[in-house]
């Protein structure tokens, strides 16, 4: 018997409602409309008074209304067919509404319930199986979707048959599992999982230490990220966050990218939409959007969801994690959940924390990214979650709650920097501020040297170094005019310059020059490497800049063209000749 | 529900400066009612005690005061007879004319389902290099003016709206000065436009809180002729500072815990909703949203400015360049985020890196604007780009030229060329072979 309520009391999308048996916290209801059902979700109990934050607009909405509790959780179906689907924060399948406007009580199914998927089976009759065990494979867009058991059954279960290969929709039973005390249960291709709970079917988590690769020369040479890693880029509006986003969600070596629009605004998702499906994943050659799930809730979507949004999307990330496949989860911006957090603290009077955000921000962010990372499963095999939030820092101010406690737990960050967007270097990343803590890892470095080489790390931090004399030496010329300092002054400047200009600055609207592979980024930080370590000699200031200037002219003219190409080879000629007219002769 | 049947409510149980309880039942979130004939809604219901906010505040109101519900939340009636008018907050009309027909419907409606939206593409030409070539402007955007309230951001919207190829202009006006509001009408009825006006207006003689009903007025207005009639609507909204007050005013009186600079903890959220109505819609129709935002001596760190930023695709700065004197779209402030939708593909292929050399050797005459005040010697580059800054704020910048798309990106090339050598401009090499004036 579920238990029944009426509305008592409303104040925006908080709705009192008095019960008339149990309820517990996070238990789902839904508000009967006069037959317009709202979602809604306890976030408060008092006595027998439950407060429900509702994912729609109350507009119209009476005292006395019925509300029905629905004894679980707010949960999200798993199963084949989410790849290439764009879905509302609570997983309602975008495409099955009708009409250009979003309808209160709209909830569509996320999976196709028709579909036939071929199914292989994976286990056999007899096999001790527990929550997560792989039972079986659908093929979804060239991703080996496994079908697993329910990660909600708990103990060890003996497979008693499988369905043989076939043709199957998502209802079809392909497995009969019994329990210890001979309980048997049929099992289908789906099943449900409350979104807000961690899915940990999976043996340990190790320190992560494969790169991932993204295509951006600032992040992968300079703070690279891993399988499994997390991330975190903070920037005020205008400095390309988005932008950068995009480029990584399109770029990244991952068999899994979703996209979660928490917030942010409908036009990007659009762009998402509009292009994705268009775009060619540079790593297998098929369409971007095969590979993608985009979770959307806008800004002018109801602001419960997109609590929910940023939760359907990890527990989306965790399911194909458990199929060990490498996963990327990005959510732009975890501001807007922050502020959705505030929203609702502030309805319920709650004492606030810091800029009025709640008390729990911190552990709710610190358990959120958390939920990330590389895993090896039961199995045996391996998957990885790698996160990437952005942060919108409120007056591009780093100094708030929502930055300062990202950073306590991401373990790379890449500050945007509004300055440098100003001045069209893109993208933004400040080199000096940002870090990547995965280059001090051992395993790390191990995997580097044996992948790309073993001076590797020595040439970034190199790099690096040059970058922040650069900067000390450009505040130096402020203050004392060019003529103050030495040439040489001049020419460690321009040294920094030229890295800023060859390896940080990368034009996203490029074909070329958007997506760097690891190869030629490796060419790109030996040719700069080997400038910098070559000594010249000017008889005045004037002449650096003047051969900086031309040798960064075909430096880009080189990241403009095909890699190794004649064209390439030509500008790479023209590089050294120009290098040997100022070159010392030892 | 008819007239006849309509229940009077007296017994109100509380007053402040902008709200009043009451006790009724069967009432609805959001609902519209009368207090003593004043227009009032629904804001918080618990139990039998209904909180109304009043718009025109709350002087003189007694506590037997007639509370009569409407059994409906605020509406407008839309039909082509809103083109060519003038109405208030309430969408009653003020400029002496009859009573528009047509559909009633609930201002505030629900979102565009982002997947029946379509991706802007479609470039509005201002003749305003500042926007065209350095921030071009795209249909379905939503962009706002940020400027201290002394700049000529109005008479910068007029000519923006003016010269947009659109169906229909709506002009949302917020605590606008009578002054400004007789200044558009003018301006556009000079222009033989006024056919193509809807105005909804709350000057500042009316109440703060009225404002609240501008947006989604002028939206639903919108909505109305970008979707049923598939018209390309332009949407002016000025001043959204303004409405920002008066929600500061409403939640404060409602003892929310504000965040910061005094705002709703919701801002972000409100400002969205009004914004995001900005689309293009897959039958043709599109609601483009010119807003402004006036700041307080320039500090876009405040909370309205600071989460517009975060909102809008973009926005536009004006200022006054010292060296020739006249007022310029600032390029390095500025942005449209929609830019790169049009730029070199409704535009000429070299848009894109003319549009950021440009910028970038703007920025270094910048730079050595600095060295000369600081009393250093400029090098030979640094004067080049002092006259180069010179000429693009005055014959390619100034908000009094008026020139098409090729022309600019032609003058801009003839500046380049008069006065830099090829490699300093950093372009693609074939872009310079193909344009570089000799």
């Amino acid at each position: 018997m579920l238990t029944k309520g009426t509305v008592k009391g409303i104040i925006s999308n908080l709705v009192i409602v008095e019960a008339d048996g149990a309820v517990s916290q996070n238990e789902i209801a839904y508000i009967d409309l006069n037959g317009t059902r709202l979602m809604s979700e306890v976030i408060k109990v008092v006595g027998n008074n439950a407060y429900v934050q509702v994912f729609e607009s109350t507009r119209g909405l009476t005292v006395g209304t019925e509300v029905e509790f629905q004894g679980h959780m707010l949960e999200v179906v798993l199963g084949p067919g989410l790849l290439q689907r764009n879905l509302d924060g609570l997983e309602n399948d975008l495409d099955k509404m009708d009409g250009i406007f979003l309808k209160r009580g709209d909830y569509t199914f996320p999976l196709d319930e028709e579909k036939l998927w071929h199914f292989q089976p994976i286990a056999q009759p007899g096999d001790k199986v527990t929550a997560g065990s792989w039972l079986g494979e659908v093929d979804e867009n060239f991703q080996p979707h496994k079908i697993m058991v329910p990660f909600t059954m708990k103990g060890e279960y003996t497979v008693k048959s499988i369905t043989q290969e076939g043709e199957y929709t998502i209802y079809k039973t392909i497995a009969v599992v019994e329990d210890s005390n001979g309980q048997s249960t049929e099992l289908n291709m789906i099943q449900r999982w409350p979104v807000k709970m961690p899915l940990t079917a999976y043996k340990e988590k190790p320190r992560p230490s494969k790169l991932l690769e993204t295509g951006v020369r600032s992040i992968d040479t300079l703070n690279p990220i891993v399988e499994g890693g997390t991330g975190f880029i903070p920037g005020a509006f205008g400095t390309g966050k988005t932008v950068l986003q995009h480029a990584i969600s399109k770029q990244a070596e991952a068999d899994i990218v979703i996209i979660a629009a928490c917030g942010e605004r409908a036009n990007e998702v659009v762009e998402i939409f509009t292009e994705f499906p268009e775009l060619i994943d540079p790593h297998t050659g098929r369409k971007l959007m095969e590979r993608t799930i985009i979770v959307a809730n806008t800004s002018n979507m109801p602001v419960a969801a997109r609590e929910a949004s940023v939760y359907t999307a990890m527990t989306i990330g965790e399911y194909y994690r458990s199929m060990g496949l490498k996963v990327l989860l990005m959510a732009d911006s975890t501001s807007r959940w922050a502020q959705a957090l505030r929203e609702m603290s502030n309805r319920l009077e709650e004492l606030p924390g810091p800029d009025a955000f709640p008390m729990d921000l911190s552990a709710i962010i610190s358990n959120f990214y958390g939920r990330a990372g590389h895993v090896v499963l039961n199995n045996g095999k391996e998957g990885s979650i790698t996160f990437i939030g952005t942060v919108s820092p409120a007056g591009g101010n780093l100094k708030e709650p929502v930055t300062e406690n990202t950073k306590k737990v991401a373990r790379c960050f890449y500050a945007l920097e509004q300055d440098r967007a100003d001045k069209k270097r893109y993208p933004a990343i400040n080199p000096i501020d940002s870090y990547s803590k995965y280059i001090e890892y051992p395993e790390f470095e191990e995997y580097i040297s044996e992948h790309i080489s073993a001076d590797w790390t020595e040439k970034v931090n190199e790099a690096k170094t040059r970058l922040l004399r650069g900067k000390e030496i450009a505040e130096q010329i402020n203050i004392l005019g060019d003529d103050g300092v030495p040439t040489a002054y001049h020419i460690t400047f321009w040294k920094s310059e030229l890295i800023d200009f060859i390896v940080l600055q990368q034009d996203a609207f490029d074909d070329i020059d958007s997506v760097t592979p690891i190869e030629r980024q490796k060419y790109i930080l030996d040719l700069v490497t080997d400038i910098c370590r070559t000594d010249f000699e000017f008889d005045h200031f004037d002449k650096v800049a003047d051969f900086f200037k031309e040798l960064i002219n075909i430096g880009r003219q080189m990241n403009y063209s095909e890699f190794r190409s004649d064209k390439f080879n030509e500008y790479r000629k023209q590089l050294d000749e120009l290098i040997d007219r100022k070159k010392v002769i030892q | 529900m008819a007239k006849a049947f309509q229940k009077i409510y007296t017994k109100i149980t509380q007053i402040t400066k902008a709200t009043c309880s009451v006790k009724a039942t069967n009432v609805g979130y959001d609902e519209l009612a009368t207090v003593e004939g004043r227009l009032a809604q629904v804001v918080k219901i618990i139990g039998d005690e209904v909180t109304l906010q009043i718009f025109e505040g709350t002087e003189g109101i007694p506590t037997n005061a007639e509370v009569i519900f409407m059994g409906k939340s605020p509406s407008l009636k839309v039909s082509e007879q809103l083109a060519g008018r003038f109405f208030n907050a309430y969408g009653d009309p003020i400029d002496g004319g009859p009573v528009p027909e047509g559909e009633e419907r609930p201002i505030g409606g629900p979102s565009v389902n982002p997947v029946r939206r379509k991706q802007p593409s479609e470039l509005i030409a201002t003749g305003i290099a500042g926007i065209d070539l350095n921030n071009t402007l795209v249909s379905g955007q939503k962009i706002p003016f940020f400027a201290d309230p002394d700049q000529p951001f109005n008479q910068v919207m007029a000519t923006v709206a003016l010269r947009a190829q659109t169906d229909k202009i709506i002009l949302g006006g917020m605590g606008m000065t009578n002054d400004d509001y007789l200044y558009f009408k003018n301006v556009f009825s000079n222009a033989g436009a006024l056919d193509r006006i809807i105005s909804f207006m709350n000057t500042t003689e009316d109440p703060a809180v009225e404002r609240l009903l501008i947006p989604d007025m002028a939206l639903t207005a919108a909505e109305y002729f970008a979707v049923d009639k598939n018209e390309k609507v332009l949407v002016l909204l000025t001043d959204m500072t303004s409405y920002a007050d008066a929600l500061s005013i409403v939640s404060n009186r409602m003892d929310q815990i504000p965040s910061k600079d005094s705002m709703p903890g919701s801002l972000y959220s409100d400002l969205a909703k009004i914004y995001e109505k900005a689309a293009q819609f897959p039958a043709g129709g599109s609601i483009t949203i010119v807003a402004v935002t006036t700041l307080s001596g320039g500090d876009i760190t405040h909370a309205v400015p600071d989460n517009t930023g975060y909102i809008t695709e973009g926005q536009l700065f004006l200022r006054r360049d010292s060296d020739v004197g006249k007022v310029v779209v600032d390029p390095f402030r500025s942005l449209s985020r929609l830019k790169q939708l049009v730029q070199g593909k409704k535009t000429r292929e070299d848009h894109p890196q003319v549009m950021n050399a440009a910028v970038r050797l703007y920025a270094d005459a910048a730079n050595a604007k600095t060295k000369l005040e600081n009393g250093f010697d400029l090098t030979d580059y640094d004067t080049r780009a002092l006259s180069f800054a010179r000429d693009y704020a005055e014959k390619i910048l100034a908000i009094d030229v008026n020139l098409d798309t090729t022309e600019m990106l032609d003058n801009t090339w003839k500046l380049l060329s008069q006065h830099f050598r090829p490699a300093e401009v950093n372009m693609k090499q074939e872009l310079i072979d193909t344009y570089w004036q000799q």
